[in-house]
């Protein structure tokens, strides 16, 4: 256990000013997108184009986490496709049963 | 990140073990394996929600028209219009756009904690470890008040003809949510709005746990013994987990 200070054998390197540059820049693009989505939730007609735009965005932001955050963009094109392909097929998922749902609708009401 | 380098061995070639195939620690692959999993349920989840809020009419008319019905499904922006210490504003979604705001600064000082890690930089490692877990708490602490404000209902309350726990059908006033009627719309509105934010904000409090967790590890020096901040790293990739979870439930539930 470590009792004081810096007895490590580990070399501390200095701040990649790139690095965190780019860091708070995906932040703020982040952001960027959430605000464009507010003000479109309260200025634009809701309706099926505003909810496409909605779940655009969404993927855009997603797309931003994944491969900035949690640095998806630089594994290995194996571990990256095992990832995405699950995703892509859960995309078809979503919009087979958001079909089904209004199906149903129709016949409900 | 892996200290060692391994070499492939020829005989059993790069799928026959003791090697990297993915070029992923164990730790890592399993995690981001693990986190598909989770996604998975949670696209279940969000699914179902979708396919069952478009299975009820949509409210007709302008958005300053509307009225809370158990016979249309209710437009967000008009339910969720509270801020804590501000009663009777009308505050359109701006306390959950808050509480983005903070889920997705958290998920920044986590990648900054990640690349102090890179470095070896025990302090700003804590440092940055400290503010997602500030962050966290933060989030499920808003959470919180939604969800009793949410329960609790509003001061007028909505006319509604419902059938009850005792199979009669009455129509009588109803305030707050229960899994069982609620004042804003549809019962699956109030069922789903508690089922999907509950798990949501349940991988957030295991997320707190493991962001303690590290934040521990780290202080205490036994990542530095170690050689490596992986286990930061990998604790990251679920906290950004959760925080893309977040972007999901709040654009399908809040927006759409």
């Amino acid at each position: 256990m470590s009792a004081h200070g810096n007895n490590s054998t580990l070399e501390v390197l200095p701040r990649n000013k790139e690095k965190i540059r780019k860091i708070w820049k995906t932040a703020g693009i982040l952001l960027a997108i959430t605000a464009v989505e507010f003000l479109l939730a309260f200025t634009m007609e809701r309706g099926m184009l505003l909810f496409a735009i909605f779940i655009g965005l969404t993927l855009v932001k997603a797309a931003y986490i994944m491969m900035e955050f949690m640095h998806l963009k630089d594994e290995s094109k194996t571990l990256f496709w095992s990832i995405m392909l699950p995703l892509i097929f859960l995309v078809w998922l979503l919009i087979a049963l958001f079909k089904e749902g209004a199906e149903i609708f129709i016949y409900r009401w | 990140m892996s200290s060692t380098a391994i070499e492939i061995n020829s005989k059993r070639g790069i799928w026959g073990g003791g090697n990297e195939p993915l070029k992923a620690s164990y730790g890592k692959l399993m995690m981001w394996f693990f986190l598909l999993s989770d996604i998975f349920t949670f696209a279940a989840f969000l699914i179902t929600y979708g396919s069952i809020r478009v299975s009820y009419p949509a409210f007709e008319g302008h958005v300053s028209e509307f009225v809370k019905s158990n016979e249309h499904w209710p437009i967000p922006e008009m339910i969720f219009n509270a801020f804590p210490f501000f009663h009777g504003v009308h505050l359109p979604l701006v306390f959950v756009g808050l509480m983005t705001f903070i889920l997705i600064m958290s998920s920044v000082t986590m990648v900054l904690a990640v690349e102090a890690g890179h470095r070896n930089d025990k302090k700003d490692v804590v440092k940055w470890m400290l503010w997602t877990m500030l962050g966290g708490i933060t989030f499920l602490s808003c959470q919180a008040w939604e969800w009793s404000h949410f329960i609790h209902g509003s001061d007028e309350g909505t006319m509604m003809t419902f059938v009850n726990t005792f199979g009669e059908t009455v129509k009588e006033v109803v305030y707050g949510a229960n899994l069982h009627v609620n004042e804003y719309g549809p019962a699956p509105f109030a069922q789903l709005f508690f089922f999907i934010t509950g798990f949501h904000g349940f991988h957030v409090t295991i997320g707190v746990v493991l962001l303690f967790l590290a934040f521990y590890q780290a202080a205490v020096g036994v990542y530095e013994r170690r050689g490596h901040y992986e286990m930061v790293e990998k604790i990251g990739l679920y906290w950004h987990f959760v925080d893309l979870v977040w972007v999901f439930v709040f654009t399908f539930y809040y927006l759409v």
